[in-house]
């Protein structure tokens, strides 16, 4: 041992310019930019990135505390984006240093559980495998663990993930996805899990400003627009929709889209004159209003 | 006598570090991983036992390691290689085979004469295992 290598305590060091090099801005900003609110998300998503960051200037005075724990949990109402996160947070491991690869292997019972005895566990190993060096992230969680059949094969999948989840920590970071009651249901009856997962992270529902914002973004994306008219009445239609059953939050807002893009298509099909590209990229008020949403209503 | 077949064979063992290096470039070539081991290393020999089935669609080494290792956890005391498989059109062959375990003392290879029709010389190598 060297004096060179024991560190000085007074030593500053610049954590902005760290922050700096690891080149994280552009992919928080876009976070910021492309997701509308999750204003709780984002928020949990900067501090874990501090964390790492602290960490890795840490490791690298000598301070080392062991890797962190990165397993997540992702609960929220369907359509709130944590597929959409999962996807980021891969990226933003990946320039933190914390995983080797920028990928992420999305997979759901079916691919970690076999159909008959034995065929489960190299299955999920199979996928493990595939998933090392980077983001495991199991969609639907809570379908691993069915109580109410004591034989079924969830049981063995879940025990290899948490063995792997334990001791291969610097080669794969799991997040774990579900409806919040029934991941909750999941977490109690698997309580390994819980204690292995570090980061519960709450997806809240959108407001219904933040899903006309989500809307627009869409219809940009596909280069279509909305006529005032038309704004106003998907804004009418998301009060309503939200009020029906079934509301899945920007899937919801997605399909209704889809459909009134089919209906713009149909109007301008029947109507037989020639039209303009202005005209083909908007989206009026007659095809959001002849939706079924605003047809229950009124009955 | 050390036996010398594949890549880096006459270099020192590979550590597992080197190991998951070069599995690393295999991945990143496209290539498709295996793991094999036998206790005959004659080199007519190329039919050596399976460990799992080949691994297609990896992006990492870890899995590659993690296999090598459970193999030698069962076969330590056997020849254990890793075969990279390409399959673009016009290979289609193994690109790259190397050794990764070895026992600790190895097999011998010897030698033989045996007399043919004609007084002509037939060699053969035999395989003794130590």
């Amino acid at each position: 041992m060297t004096d060179a290598l024991i560190p000085d305590p007074n030593q500053t060091i610049d954590l902005g310019a760290e922050f700096e090099a690891a080149g994280l801005q552009p992919t928080l900003d876009e976070l910021d930019a492309t997701l509308v609110g999750l204003k709780p998300v984002k928020a949990r998503i900067r501090q874990i990135a501090a964390l790492l960051l602290v960490e890795r200037v840490r490791e690298r005075l000598g301070l080392s505390a062991g890797a962190p724990t990165l397993h997540m949990s992702f609960t929220g109402n369907p359509g709130t984006g944590k597929t959409t996160v999962a996807l980021r947070m891969a990226e933003i491991l990946h320039k933190l240093g914390y995983i080797r690869r920028n990928h992420l292997v999305s997979v759901t019972r079916d691919d970690l559980v076999g159909q008959y005895i034995g065929h489960t566990a190299p299955k999920t190993k199979e996928v493990l495998k595939r998933a090392m060096g980077g983001v495991l992230f199991i969609d639907e969680a809570y379908y691993l663990y069915r109580p109410e059949n004591e034989r079924d094969y969830g049981q063995e999948a879940i025990e290899i993930l948490l063995q792997v989840m334990e001791n291969q920590r610097d080669d794969l970071v799991v997040i774990l996805a579900g409806y919040a009651d029934r991941m909750e249901t999941f977490f109690r009856s698997n309580p390994g899990f819980r204690s292995r997962v570090a980061h519960h992270i709450d997806f809240p529902d959108y407001e219904d400003g933040e899903l006309l914002e989500i809307s627009e973004k869409m219809l940009e994306a596909q280069n279509y627009r909305f006529t005032p008219a038309g704004r106003a009445a998907f804004a009418d239609y998301i009060t309503a929709r939200k009020g029906q059953p079934h509301f899945s939050n920007a899937r919801s807002i997605r399909n209704a889209l889809d459909r009134a893009r089919l209906r713009q298509a149909n109007r301008h099909f029947e109507n037989g004159a020639p039209v303009t590209l202005g005209a083909l990229m908007e989206i009026d008020e007659a095809d959001i209003r002849a939706s079924r949403v605003f047809l229950e209503k009124l009955t | 006598m050390r036996i010398t077949q594949g890549c880096f064979s006459f270099l020192p063992d590979l550590t597992d570090v080197q190991i998951a290096a070069q599995v690393q470039y295999c991945i990143s070539q496209g290539w498709a991983l295996g793991v094999e081991f036998t206790d005959d290393p004659h080199p007519r020999n190329t039919y050596w036992e399976m460990w799992g089935l080949p691994m297609f669609d990896l992006a990492d080494a870890a899995g590659v390691v993690q296999e090598v290792n459970a193999c030698r956890k069962a076969h330590g005391e056997k020849y254990i290689r890793i075969n990279a498989f390409d399959n673009t059109h016009g290979w289609e062959t193994v690109r790259m085979s190397f050794i990764v375990n070895r026992p600790a003392t190895e097999a011998q290879l010897r030698l033989t004469r045996r007399e043919g029709p004609g007084r002509n010389q037939i060699y053969a190598m035999d395989v003794r295992a130590s």
